[in-house]
C-alpha cells in the first residue's frame, strides 16, 4: 500500500432529473485500498461505482480513476478498471470457459497472457473440471467468482465490486473476501459497496452514504468510536416496545434502539448506568434480564449517525 | 479493434448454436410462412359458389347460365325457385353471388330487345365482389355478341360477313398467365426477412440489456460502434442465410422465374439487410425490456407491410400515405425483388431503389448510435 491516490472523487453529483441521487462526494482512495461504501438500498452508492466506471455522466464535480477523468477519458478508464456487477452479469447458456474466452477477448488479453490468465481464474474461482458446464448450472458463489474472474483478466488496477455478495451463502462470501484481500495485497485498488454491516468490516476504510451524501468516512474502528457519542449498553428486557418507550425518557439516556431481541441504548459518558437503568425501568413496569457494556458495531455507527434508520432489516444469511 | 468485433460475433454464433429454439425459429416459420403466402395470398377469384334463379325457363336462359359454369371461375351451388331463401343464403356468407333471370328473356332476345341478367352480390368483399361482377359482364357479353352473330347468320348471312368486330389480344408482360404467385412470392422474402431481422436484432440487445451483460461488456475498452457492429454483424449472416432459404423455396417450390442478375439482387438483399438491421437497433436503444421491444417492432411491422406495395398499389394511396412509404425499406426492397424475379432488370433501372436503401441505412444508423449513446445514461 503507498499513497499515490488512485481513485479521487472531487464534490460528484448526479441528478436524474429533479432527484439527486449522489450529492457532493468526495473522497480519495490509495493504491491498493479496499475502500467500502457502506449504506442502504437507494442511497447512491451504485450510481458513484456506474460514474467512476463511465457507465453514467456525473451531473457536476469531477472524478479521476488511476489519473483519467471518468467524463472526458472513460475509454482510458476502462481498460485499467474491473467492475462486477451484483447481477453476475455473464452468459447463462455460455460455458464457463466460454465467458472467461469472450470478456479476455473483450480486454484484449491474448496469447500466453490468455492462457495463463484463463487457467488462473479457473483455478480462483474453484472451477476447475467444471470449465465445460453452463454458467446458468452453476450454484451461486461459482457464478459470483467466475464474475469476479472475467472482471479481472486483464489485470486491472482498479476493481469496482458493486454489492459482490448479494445472495451468496456465508461460506462463499468468505472465500469471495479472502481473494478480494489477496488482490488488495497485490496492490490491486477496491471500491466495493454492500449493505451488509460484516462485510464492511472486511474494508480499510469505509464512506457511511445516507440519501446521496457521505455522512462518515474513516476506518471501521474510527467510525465506531466517534459516532457513537457516550456509552453503549445492552439491555435485555420485557416488554421489549415498552422498555424502548420507557429508556427514552431516563436520565442520561442520548439514544435508544431495537437490535435484535434486545435494546442498544447510548448513554453519556460518566455515569453508572448498569444500576440506574434497571432501578429506573423497573419503575416502569419493565423487567430487565442482562444489561452490559458492549462495544459499538458499524450498525450502531450507523443508526446514530442517520438518526435510527436500520441500515438492513435482515441480517445477511 | 477487429479482435473485439469477432469476439462479439463468435460468441453470438455459440448462444445460436446453444438455442434450439432460436434454430428452429430461424428455419421453420419461414419456409411455413412461405408455403402460407405462395398458397393463400391471391387475388384471384375462383370457384365464386353462386346460386341461380331461372324464372324464363327457356333454351336461352338455359344456355346463358350454362356458360358461367364452364369457365371454372363459378360453381352453381343452388338452383332457387323462389327469392325467399337468397337472402339467408347471402347474409350466412355461403353463398356470395347469385344470378337471376325474369320471365320474357328469351322472348325480349328474340324480339331483338334488351333482356336483363340480374347479379346480386355480397359487397362485403368489396374486391372480391367486383372481381367477380367483372366475369359475369365478360360471360354476358360474350354470350350477347354470340346470341347476335347467330341470329344475323340465320336472318341475313350476306350481311352477317361484314359486321365488323374488336377482339382483345392479352399480352401481359413479365406474367403471362397473370400468376399471382410470381406477384407474391417475391414479396414474401422481403416481408419475412424484415419480420425476422428487425425482431431478432431488437431482441438481442434488449435481452443483454436485461440481464446485465449489456453494461458489463460497456465497462470494457469497447467502442459503441464495435459493440453495434459485433451485435449486428450475426444477425446480417442470419438474415442473408434466410433470404437465401425462402428465396430458394420460393423459386423451387413456387416455380416463379428469376431473370435477372443475382448480384443485382445480393447488393439489393445486403442494402435492405442493412436498413433493417438498424431499425432492430433503434428499437431496442428505446425498449428497456423485451416486452417493450415486442410492442415497438409490432407497430412498425404492420404498418411497414401495408404501407409497402406487397399486396396494395402504393399509386392507388392518398397522396400522404404514399409520402409515407419512401420511409419504408420494404418497398424499395420489393422493386428490387419483383424487378430482379420478374422483369430481370438491373441497375440501370433499379439504381434509385438502391440509393434510397442506403440513404435510408445511414440515416437510421445515425439516429440508432446517437440513441444508443443515450440509453446508456
Amino acid at each position: 500500500m503507498n499513497d499515490v491516490p488512485s481513485i479521487v472523487v472531487d464534490q460528484l453529483v448526479k441528478r436524474f432529473g429533479a432527484f439527486t441521487a449522489v450529492n457532493q462526494v468526495s473522497f480519495e482512495i490509495r493504491s491498493g485500498e479496499i475502500f467500502g461504501l457502506l449504506g442502504p438500498n437507494g442511497s447512491g452508492k451504485s450510481t458513484i461505482i456506474r460514474m467512476l466506471c463511465g457507465l453514467l455522466t456525473p451531473s457536476s464535480g469531477s472524478a479521476t480513476v488511476v489519473g483519467f477523468d471518468v467524463a472526458r477519458q472513460a475509454e482510458d478508464v476502462r481498460r485499467h478498471i474491473g467492475y462486477m456487477s451484483q447481477k453476475f452479469s455473464l452468459y447463462n447458456d455460455l460455458t464457463a470457459i466460454e465467458n472467461l474466452q469472450f470478456f479476455a477477448g473483450l480486454y484484449g488479453v491474448k496469447g500466453r497472457a490468455l492462457d495463463e490468465r484463463i487457467a488462473w481464474a479457473i483455478k480462483m474461482s474453484g472451477l476447475a473440471g467444471s470449465e465445460q458446464l453452463l454458467t446458468g448450472e452453476l450454484s451461486g458463489g461459482w457464478k459470483q467468482r467466475l464474475a469476479l474472474g472475467c472482471a479481472v483478466l486483464h489485470r486491472p488496477r482498479v476493481l469496482f465490486l458493486d454489492e459482490p455478495t448479494a445472495g451468496v451463502d456465508p461460506l462463499s462470501r468468505r472465500q469471495f473476501w479472502e481473494l478480494i484481500h489477496q488482490m488488495s495485497r497485490e496492490g490491486v485498488t477496491i471500491l466495493v459497496t454492500t449493505h451488509y454491516m460484516d462485510e464492511a468490516e472486511y474494508c480499510n476504510r469505509l464512506a457511511l452514504i445516507d440519501e446521496g451524501r457521505i455522512v462518515e468516512m474513516g476506518t471501521p474502528t474510527e467510525i465506531k468510536q466517534t459516532a457513537v457519542k457516550g456509552d453503549l449498553l445492552l439491555i435485555e428486557c420485557s416488554p421489549l416496545g415498552g422498555g424502548l418507550a420507557a429508556i427514552k425518557q431516563a436520565p442520561g439516556v442520548i439514544d435508544a434502539s431495537v437490535f435484535g431481541a434486545a435494546l442498544h441504548v447510548v448513554v453519556s459518558a460518566g455515569r453508572d448506568p448498569v444500576t440506574e437503568l434497571p432501578a429506573f425501568l423497573a419503575g416502569h413496569d419493565v423487567r430487565v434480564g442482562r444489561i452490559e457494556p458492549i462495544s459499538p458495531s458499524l450498525e450502531d455507527a450507523f443508526v446514530s449517525l442517520t438518526g435510527s434508520r436500520a441500515l438492513s432489516s435482515e441480517p445477511p444469511q | 479493434m477487429f479482435d473485439r468485433i469477432w469476439c462479439m460475433i463468435v460468441k453470438e454464433f455459440l448462444q445460436l448454436r446453444r438455442d434450439k429454439y432460436a434454430r428452429f425459429r430461424l428455419i421453420v416459420p419461414p419456409i411455413l410462412q412461405m408455403l402460407i403466402y405462395g398458397y393463400a395470398a391471391t387475388f384471384e377469384v375462383n370457384r365464386v359458389q353462386i346460386a341461380v334463379m331461372d324464372f324464363d325457363h327457356s333454351q336461352e336462359s338455359r344456355d346463358l347460365l350454362s356458360r358461367f359454369t364452364f369457365t371454372g371461375r363459378f360453381e352453381v351451388a343452388k338452383v332457387l325457385s323462389n327469392e325467399h331463401e337468397l337472402k339467408s343464403l347471402i347474409g350466412s356468407s355461403d353463398i356470395p353471388m347469385a344470378l337471376k333471370i325474369e320471365p320474357g328473356f328469351a322472348e325480349l332476345l328474340r324480339k331483338g330487345q334488351t333482356a336483363h341478367l340480374q347479379v346480386i352480390v355480397d359487397g362485403t368483399n368489396s374486391n372480391t365482389a367486383l372481381i367477380a361482377v367483372g366475369y359475369v359482364n365478360q360471360i354476358a357479353n360474350q354470350f350477347s355478341q354470340d346470341y347476335a352473330r347467330d341470329r344475323l347468320n340465320q336472318m341475313m348471312p350476306a350481311l352477317a360477313a361484314t359486321v365488323p368486330q374488336i377482339s382483345l389480344e392479352q399480352r401481359p408482360w413479365y406474367n403471362p398467365d397473370l400468376n399471382s404467385q410470381w406477384f407474391f412470392v417475391p414479396g414474401v422474402i422481403g416481408s419475412i426477412t424484415l419480420m425476422m431481422v428487425v425482431t431478432l436484432t431488437a431482441f438481442a440487445i434488449v435481452r443483454e440489456r436485461e440481464i446485465g451483460t449489456l453494461e458489463q461488456i460497456m465497462v470494457t475498452p469497447i467502442r459503441p460502434f464495435e459493440l453495434i457492429l459485433g451485435k449486428t454483424i450475426p444477425f446480417f449472416v442470419v438474415g442473408l442465410a434466410d433470404v437465401v432459404l425462402v428465396a430458394v423455396v420460393g423459386t423451387l417450390w413456387f416455380q416463379v422465374p428469376f431473370r435477372g442478375n443475382p448480384l443485382v439482387l445480393l447488393l439489393g438483399v445486403v442494402l435492405f439487410l442493412m436498413s433493417t438491421l438498424n431499425v432492430g437497433l433503434l428499437i431496442s436503444t428505446l425498449s428497456s425490456t423485451q416486452q417493450q421491444a415486442f410492442v415497438l417492432g409490432f407497430f412498425f411491422l404492420n404498418p411497414a407491410f401495408t404501407l409497402s406495395g406487397f399486396a396494395f398499389p402504393i399509386t392507388s394511396m392518398p397522396k400522404a400515405m404514399q409520402m409515407i412509404t419512401y420511409a419504408n425499406p420494404l418497398r424499395y426492397f420489393l422493386v428490387i425483388l419483383r424487378g430482379t424475379f420478374l422483369k430481370g432488370v438491373g441497375l440501370g433501372i433499379l439504381w434509385p431503389q438502391m440509393l434510397a436503401l442506403a440513404l435510408l441505412t445511414s440515416v437510421l444508423l445515425l439516429a440508432s448510435v446517437a440513441r444508443f449513446h443515450k440509453s446508456i445514461d
